[in-house]
């Protein structure tokens, strides 16, 4: 399946990524409202991690056979046969972040929904869309939504 | 120390409503000039450390910032703003003023009182999109008359022979008289670099020609060494060069290795402090160009401080690691044409004459002379730098008060060396200043045969001229060596837009030859009819030997 992959060698460290995300994620089609226009953003659902001179974005692999589906505890998260993607239902989702420990790359994140409760946030590779939000936005081309042998970058 | 009498010379204005605080300005900025402060939460930018190279204004995704230039000087038409900074700045630090990129003074531009010709009625135009435009060139020496190897040795290479030179005639035609063709089969040699007899035979030539190498469009990349610019660029360059059917040139910091794959069209350069330089450099490339001058920096030498000679530069100019890498001002081996010569007919021996020799000369007052003198040292190719060419670091009152404008210097040089019988035997590259399309057009016409880009080529990677290479700090990742800057320019992408841009000009000039009615840049040559002066005294029209606009053929 496409995944997107980061190459090391020329992520700039911007993290337009992020914010195209959020904006992907959000209610709005503007950057200045999907940011200010609520109480609280969507946040991104991937992450750009530094080392400098290096720098990352690391997002959910979808996995062939992800960990984080085999530890929920609900059964919110599953594997998504057709397309492959490694999606979660927020109804069944209880926050509990054990998938945050399975996941072997760090690539999926918790966050206080405005209720009180806990749930998940991670990529869901944008599935309105033709090319995830993140790889539109990568000023370097150093996000590539594409098909390889090898699943890590 | 006391309070300093500096202002910032421009002004980050951020605005509040438009700022999501994504904090990529603080990230991007090469110079440090954004922060976020934790404790307040809140984005400061420090004006003074600000070159306006507008990273930050083009990375930010919600278009909140803008660089205003700062009025901080009271206004004086003498003592302009950047007389005073620059005297503050002595007065404060007492050093050589640097610079980086060309000389940004207001001196006429010529290409902007030119105007081109186009065909109406009595000669017809040329539609590129039908009919075919040749933009191909050949670089390197042109044959000369076919000489019959029957007379007596005629041909034979000049290795090692005395110079010889009248005051008009050049060593090449005095040493070769053309001799009388015997009729029929015959067996001719071209040429002081053919290295085998040329056969007619039943009517069908087998032509061994000087070498040269195929140029698609008569656009080469300038010299921009490794330590000037990152390897990042130079690869951009390299892969554009590669793809376009043209040149690239190292620069005097040797072949990084990453490059073999693209020597096929690739310069090596020889400057004066011959970083790198050995008889597998000399054989890598298929030119080589000897360095006498920038246009930049006519003069002057280069310097590139230790700091930035990291692993992989010093391996590459066969250096130590974090020595200054110190190119002096002349070659202590030239100090004549003599002396040139003999540099000239080293590179030649090293590569059995199979590679064409460029000479690189900045566009000084004697230009003609000095090309004139080149050509006949045995010069293949004549490089010539104006005085907007670039530079990585330059004392800024050379770089904005010594040479000449390409335009003019050119046209001199092409005046001289048609006068002398040496035009039609070397190449003519013009370089230092072509903005744009119409630019190669008029310098063609001026008389060059093809023309160097270099800060055009860097523009289209993303330099946006701050005039700041010399700190090593680029934010747009073109003239640093720092590896959280270098990645800013991914081959893929800079390749892709130096390509962009020259498959852009190259279409554009078969629009203006078409325009003209003219099908090969052979043709376009030195061709000034098609030019016309706008706005120029006569004396300058004269020196560009082009006619005032409105008057006829």
């Amino acid at each position: 399946m496409k995944r997107v992959h980061c190459n090391l060698e020329f992520c700039v460290n911007c993290h337009l990524c992020e914010v195209y995300c959020t904006l992907a994620h959000s209610p709005y089609n503007d950057l200045v409202a999907a940011f200010k226009g609520g109480a609280h953003p969507e946040p991104a659902r991937l992450f750009v991690e530094e080392r400098r001179p290096a720098s990352f974005a690391v997002q959910c692999r979808h996995c062939d056979d992800p960990y984080c589906v085999t530890s929920c505890l609900t059964g919110a998260l599953y594997k998504e046969e057709s397309s492959g993607r490694v999606l979660y239902l927020q109804g069944k989702c209880i926050g509990c972040g054990t998938c945050l420990v399975a996941c072997p790359y760090g690539a999926i994140k918790r966050r206080m929904k405005p209720d009180g409760h806990f749930t998940i946030v991670k990529c869901d590779l944008c599935p309105d869309r033709t090319r995830p939000a993140c790889v539109e936005a990568c000023p370097n081309l150093a996000l590539k939504y594409e098909e390889r042998e090898q699943m890590n970058p | 120390m006391p309070r300093s009498l500096m202002q910032p010379e421009f002004l980050v204005q951020r605005d509040k409503e438009r700022c999501i605080e994504c904090k990529t300005c603080v990230r991007q900025c090469g110079f440090g000039v954004h922060e976020y402060e934790e404790a307040r939460g809140v984005l400061v930018s420090n004006d003074s450390e600000c070159v306006s190279c507008r990273r930050c204004v083009v990375f930010c995704p919600t278009g909140a910032l803008q660089i205003k230039k700062n009025e901080a000087y009271r206004e004086n038409s003498y003592w302009t703003e950047d007389r005073l900074r620059d005297l503050r700045r002595q007065a404060e630090f007492g050093g050589t003023l640097l610079t980086g990129m060309g000389c940004d003074r207001t001196y006429p531009i010529y290409f902007d009182h030119i105007l081109l010709n186009a065909s109406q009625v009595t000669n017809p135009p040329i539609d590129p999109l039908r009919e075919p435009i040749e933009t191909r060139v050949y670089i390197g020496r042109r044959p000369e008359k076919p000489v019959p190897a029957s007379a007596s040795g005629c041909g034979i290479p000049l290795t090692g022979m005395p110079m010889q030179v009248s005051a008009e005639v050049p060593a090449a035609v005095s040493a070769e008289m053309p001799c009388e063709m015997p009729k029929g089969a015959a067996t001719v040699e071209l040429g002081e670099m053919a290295k085998g007899p040329t056969t007619v035979e039943s009517g069908e030539m087998a032509t061994e020609m000087p070498p040269a190498v195929k140029l698609e469009i008569p656009v080469i990349f300038s010299a921009m060494s490794f330590g000037s610019i990152s390897k990042n660029a130079i690869l951009s360059i390299a892969r554009a060069a590669a793809s376009l059917g043209t040149m690239f040139n190292t620069g005097e910091g040797g072949m990084h290795r990453d490059l073999e794959p693209y020597k096929d069209h690739m310069i090596v350069q020889v400057a004066s402090g011959r970083f790198g330089v050995d008889p597998s450099y000399l054989n890598a490339g298929r030119i080589i160009e000897i360095k006498i001058g920038q246009g930049a920096k006519p003069g002057i030498g280069g310097h590139l401080p230790g700091e930035k000679v990291g692993e992989e530069i010093a391996l590459t100019r066969g250096i130590p690691r974090g020595s200054d890498a110190i190119s002096p001002a002349p070659h202590h081996d030239i100090y004549s044409i003599e002396d040139l010569r003999q540099l000239i007919y080293t590179a030649k021996e090293a590569t059995e004459y199979r590679k064409p020799v460029s000479v690189k000369i900045a566009a000084v007052h004697n230009v003609a002379a000095i090309a004139s003198g080149a050509a006949r040292a045995g010069a293949d190719i004549i490089a010539v730098d104006g005085l907007r060419g670039g530079t990585g670091a330059a004392p800024k009152m050379i770089r904005d008060n010594v040479g000449l404008p390409i335009e003019l210097a050119i046209s001199a040089v092409d005046r001289r060396l048609r006068r002398e019988g040496l035009r039609e035997k070397v190449f003519l590259i013009a370089g230092g200043g072509i903005r744009c399309s119409a630019d190669l057009a008029k310098i063609i016409c001026l008389g060059a045969d093809a023309a160097y880009i270099g800060t055009a080529a860097l523009l289209a990677l993303g330099c946006h001229l701050c005039h700041k290479c010399y700190t090593g700090n680029c934010s747009w990742g073109i003239a640093t060596q720092n590896p959280y800057l270098t990645r800013r320019i991914n081959p893929e992408l800079g390749s892709q837009r130096l390509i962009n841009l020259l498959t852009a000009w190259s279409h554009e000039l078969k629009e203006i030859m078409g325009a003209m009615g003219i099908n090969a840049i052979e043709s376009l040559r030195g061709n000034r009819l098609q030019l016309r002066g706008v706005g120029l005294p006569e004396n300058e029209l004269r020196e560009l030997e082009i006619k005032q606009a409105g008057e006829a053929m």
